[in-house]
């Protein structure tokens, strides 16, 4: 037990050294992530313009009026607590990177080796995602200090914030092993790039990565709400901004934590039955 | 066509982008009967719009977005020495080798989305919408124009690689450049300081909201007919834009050629 906890420490430390190699190009990367939400914020505020009453009761954060019961600061502030959503759930890379370990043979390594796939991938994930806040609070804290207005309701209660953030976490878990079991359906398919492709452009849209889910039609809604996107990015995000709030919100971290568990078992599953079937191409 | 059920999934994966762009614009108006008060971008103006930036998007993706990410590989991997060595014009042999066709039918798309969207406005009796023989090759001028500007763009984007060694982010890049330039000059023009900042820089520095813009408003008459005055003004800029950029791009491009240094052996 000792030992194996040593093992992970090592990877753990190796890939934090890593990832601080390009620490400028880091902070450059965050801050362009933003620039999306420029626009955005210049795109809604057009939108809300027409919708206001004229000569209405505009405040300081924008023209009045409400859709699907986001005033235009709400709207905004969506945008930016989903790029912190995104923060935590997205895992660039990782797909690709274990399909194409599959293709190539290295994951022969994991097969001889007493370390396992998924865990030493975890332990890189965990750590990449630590360097990422610790160079990242900078920009953001920048950004939502500029954008502060926007937040009208101000900070939540404690209880939510709470729930805001064991989301966060398990919304990471989440898009950690899910996007592990599209990558091992590359021991059925040797090319998975397309299909990386597609799941990314759903994942925009049924995330409410692309607007907030409550923006959609009503039957759309109640399937997009059956599946477990919207929990790495409107989920995390419509907790803080209270627009779910008191039991459903408790249970919309229940079902999210039940959607990490099943992605666990499905993600051990595919890989046991993989390496069954695995023929050890390449070198 | 050698990976066939790849380019079907590409086909598939570029034009369900589209369809979400769409949808979401469809929610859009589900709320709002215009985008901007008094901009005239009402649902079947913007549509035309968005068709307009799927055809000039879908001509940098099939000819050059390949080729641009090619050419940051050359310089990688040194290969470009060759590329030098022959007696041809290095920015255009570079620029043109591949083509990807899977890009296309999403330009197609574009087309359909206009056409619909043209026969819509002519069906409804509050728009007077004026469409002479002139209006198509005039658009499609413009439609070229933007493209030469994208071009331009793109190419200055990766000759940066050059400098930099590689350029993986050049995606990146284009993306949030080009995010600029789906919408409306208005919604920056309205959007106090910070907007007309944006707005001045993309358009008279990359001057990329033209491209868009000027197409667009010559199907769509947002403002009715006959063009207003800035119309025609920013018309005329952006030819003169799309000449000035095409010299820029060249110029960055061969900046960077003096910077080269070969790699490997």
């Amino acid at each position: 037990m000792l030992d194996n906890a040593t093992t992970w420490w090592t990877f753990f430390k190796i890939s934090i050294n890593e990832r601080l190699i390009y620490r400028a190009d880091f902070m450059l990367g965050t801050l362009m992530r933003f620039l999306p939400t420029l626009t955005q914020i210049f795109l809604w505020w057009a939108i809300y313009d027409v919708i206001s009453t004229p000569g209405g009761t505009g405040t300081s954060a924008g023209p009045d009026g409400e859709i699907a019961g986001y005033k235009y600061g709400d709207m905004v502030a969506y945008y930016l607590m989903v790029i912190i959503s995104r923060a935590f759930s997205s895992m660039p890379g990782l797909t690709r990177g274990i399909a194409n370990q599959i293709r190539n043979g290295e994951v022969k390594k994991f097969l001889i080796q007493p370390v396992d796939m998924q865990g030493c991938l975890l332990m890189q994930r965990i750590a990449h995602k630590l360097v990422y806040y610790l160079i990242a609070t900078l920009p953001f804290a920048l950004v939502f200090y500029m954008c502060g207005d926007f937040f009208i309701d101000g900070w939540p209660s404690a209880d939510v914030l709470v729930v805001f953030f064991a989301s966060l976490v398990f919304s990471f878990l989440l898009g950690f092993y899910l996007e592990s079991c599209i990558g091992l359906i590359g021991f059925w398919f040797l090319e998975v790039t397309s299909l990386t492709f597609i799941y990314m452009l759903m994942n925009f849209l049924l995330s409410g990565h692309m607007f907030p889910l409550d923006l959609l039609p009503g039957a759309i809604r109640s399937i997009v709400d059956f599946l477990p996107f919207k929990y790495l990015a409107y989920f995390p995000a419509a907790v803080f901004l209270g627009k779910v709030e008191g039991a459903e919100m408790y249970y919309g971290l229940a079902v999210e934590i039940a959607w990490v568990f099943f992605f666990i078992v499905l993600s051990r599953v595919l890989w046991w039955r993989g390496i069954k079937r695995y023929a050890g191409f390449g070198g | 066509m050698s990976f066939r059920m790849n380019f079907v999934l590409q086909c598939f994966s570029s034009m369900s982008w589209a369809a979400m762009n769409w949808g979401l614009f469809k929610i859009i108006y589900r709320h709002t009967g215009e985008i901007g008060r008094g901009t005239g971008w009402h649902e079947d103006e913007f549509f035309i719009f968005l068709g307009t930036i799927w055809i000039i998007n879908s001509l940098i993706q099939t000819f050059f977005m390949a080729n641009a990410e090619e050419f940051s590989e050359l310089i990688r991997t040194g290969n470009l020495d060759f590329a030098l060595l022959k007696p041809i014009d290095t920015q255009f042999l570079i620029s043109f080798p591949r083509i990807n066709w899977a890009q296309v039918p999403n330009g197609l798309l574009g087309v359909a989305l206009i056409i619909y969207s043209m026969i819509n406005l002519h069906m409804d009796p509050n728009k007077d919408l004026y469409f002479a023989w002139f209006s198509i090759p005039a658009y499609l001028f413009f439609i070229g124009c933007g493209a030469i500007v994208m071009y331009s763009v793109m190419i200055c984007l990766a000759s940066t690689s050059i400098w930099f060694g590689r350029n993986q982010n050049l995606y990146n890049f284009w993306f949030y450049i080009t995010n600029f330039y789906r919408y409306p000059m208005e919604i920056y023009q309205r959007g106090g300081n910070i907007g007309m900042a944006l707005w001045c820089t993309f358009t008279f520095v990359i001057p990329i909201l033209v491209v868009s813009n000027i197409p667009a408003r010559i199907l769509a008459q947002p403002l009715g007919t006959p063009w207003q005055s800035w119309e025609w003004q920013l018309a005329g800029f952006a030819i003169i834009a799309s000449a000035w950029s095409l010299w820029a791009s060249r110029w960055v491009f061969r900046k960077a050629l003096l910077s080269y240094r070969s790699a490997s052996s």
